[in-house]
C-alpha cells in the first residue's frame, strides 16, 4: 500500500507515524500495568535500564568514524574522572570536532 | 480507595528546575531538529508539514528514517516498520519508569509519555538506580526537548541553507556523548557489568546480523536478563559483607 505525498497523504502519513509512535511510549507502560513487580521483574527493568543505553552506544561506536570514537572514549575518561556529566559530553563534542577538523574521518 | 494509591506528587519547583536542567541539551536538540527541517524540506516536505511531523512524532531518529524513504508515493508498511523499530527501545523505557509511574494516575502517567525521550529517560532512570524518584524531569525535561525539537525544525525549514554541516562540529555525537556519561554516571558493580558486557554484545550482534534498527532492543533484553536471573542481595542496613571475598579476580 502507498500513500501519495499529496496534502491530504502527508497528514496521513504524518498521522500514521504518529500512531506508530504513541503505540511505543504507550505500550511498555501498558504491559507493565498488568505485570506484578517481583524482585526478580524489578531486577530485570533495573539492569535492562542501563543495558538500554549501551546498546544504543556500542553500535554508535561501531559505526562510527575516527571523531565518533574520539568523542565516546573522551567522554567516558572524562566522565571516570570528573563524574561531571557536562564538562565530560562538552570534552567529548570537542574531541570529536578536532579530530574532524585535523582530517583523521576524512570519507 | 484507589485515589489514595496514586501517591506520587509532583513539585512545581522541580519540575522547572529540571527544565533548565535540560536546557543546555535541547540547545543542541536544536541543532539536530534544524538538520531534520533541512532535510525534510529537501525531500519535498512543506514547511508547516515538517513542523507538524516534529510536533506530533517527536522521535528524531524514526523521522530522519521516514523521510529517507520520501518520494512522491511513500510506502506505508515500510516506514510504519522502520518507525517502530526505530522506537521500539521507548517500550522498555517506558516499562523501566513503571515502578514509579504507577503511583501516577493513568491520565498523568500518559500524559508524561507523550514528551518520553531518550535523554529525560536516561536522568530518570538513573536516578531511580540511586534510590531518587524523579518524574519532574520527564515533564519539565521533555518539554523543553520537545520544543527544542519544534524551534530547531522551524530554524531547518526556513534557514537549512545556512546551516553548517554540523557534524564537522561534533553535533551528531551530542546524544550518544550524553547517554554514555547517564550510563558511567549510574551504579556500576559486577551484575551491571556483567549486563552491559552482554548487551554490548548482543546489540553488536543484531547489528551484524539482524534486520536493520533491531539491535537496542536486542541488547537491552540481553542485559535485563542479566537481571532476572542475577539478583541483587538487598543489603538490610549499611553493605553486606560477603563483598570483601567475592568472585572477582
Amino acid at each position: 500500500m502507498t500513500i501519495e505525498t499529496t496534502t491530504t497523504g502527508v497528514l496521513a502519513l504524518i498521522l500514521i507515524m504518529t500512531l506508530v509512535t504513541l503505540a511505543t511510549r504507550f505500550g511498555g507502560v501498558f504491559i507493565m500495568s498488568y505485570v506484578r513487580i517481583s524482585p526478580r521483574i524489578e531486577s530485570f527493568i533495573n539492569t535492562m535500564a542501563s543495558s538500554v543505553l549501551i546498546a544504543i552506544i556500542v553500535p554508535m561506536a561501531f559505526a562510527g568514524d575516527a571523531g565518533a570514537l574520539a568523542a565516546l572514549s573522551v567522554t567516558a575518561v572524562a566522565m571516570l574522572v570528573l563524574k561531571k556529566p557536562l564538562p565530560a559530553i562538552a570534552a567529548g563534542i570537542f574531541a570529536a570536532a578536532l579530530v574532524r577538523y585535523l582530517g583523521f574521518a576524512a570519507s | 480507595m484507589k485515589n489514595s494509591s496514586y501517591s506520587y506528587q509532583f513539585q512545581p519547583a522541580k519540575v522547572r528546575s529540571e527544565l533548565l536542567r535540560m536546557l543546555p541539551i535541547s540547545l543542541f536538540v536544536v541543532a539536530f531538529g534544524a538538520a531534520f527541517g533541512l532535510a525534510a524540506v529537501q525531500k519535498g516536505l512543506g514547511p508547516l508539514e515538517s513542523l507538524l511531523m516534529s510536533t506530533m512524532v517527536f522521535a528524531g531518529a524514526s523521522q530522519f528514517a521516514a523521510i529517507d524513504m520520501w518520494g512522491s508515493e511513500v510506502s506505508v508498511i515500510p516506514v510504519m516498520i522502520v518507525v517502530f523499530a526505530i522506537n521500539s527501545r521507548h517500550l522498555l523505557m517506558g516499562a523501566s519508569l513503571y515502578p514509579m509511574l504507577k503511583d501516577v494516575a493513568p491520565a498523568k502517567r500518559y500524559g508524561l509519555m507523550l514528551v518520553l525521550t531518550d535523554a529525560n529517560w536516561a536522568v530518570s532512570a538513573q536516578e531511580y538506580q540511586s534510590g531518587q524518584r524523579n518524574l519532574e524531569v520527564i515533564l519539565g525535561g521533555g518539554l523543553v526537548l520537545w520544543l527544542g525539537w519544534i524551534v530547531g525544525t522551524w530554524l531547518g525549514v526556513y534557514f537549512g541553507g545556512l546551516l553548517q554541516d554540523p557534524k564537522s562540529l561534533g553535533m551528531d555525537m551530542v546524544l550518544g556523548c550524553f547517554l554514555l556519561a547517564m550510563a558511567l554516571g549510574g551504579k556500576k558493580n559486577p551484575r551491571v557489568l556483567v549486563a552491559w558486557v552482554l548487551a554490548a554484545a548482543a546489540s553488536l550482534a543484531a547489528w551484524k546480523w539482524l534486520p536493520a534498527n533491531t539491535h537496542v532492543v536486542a541488547g537491552a533484553l540481553a542485559g535485563g536478563l542479566v537481571g532476572f536471573f542475577w539478583l541483587e542481595d538487598k543489603p538490610v542496613d549499611g553493605r553486606v559483607d560477603e563483598s570483601a571475598g567475592g568472585e572477582s579476580i
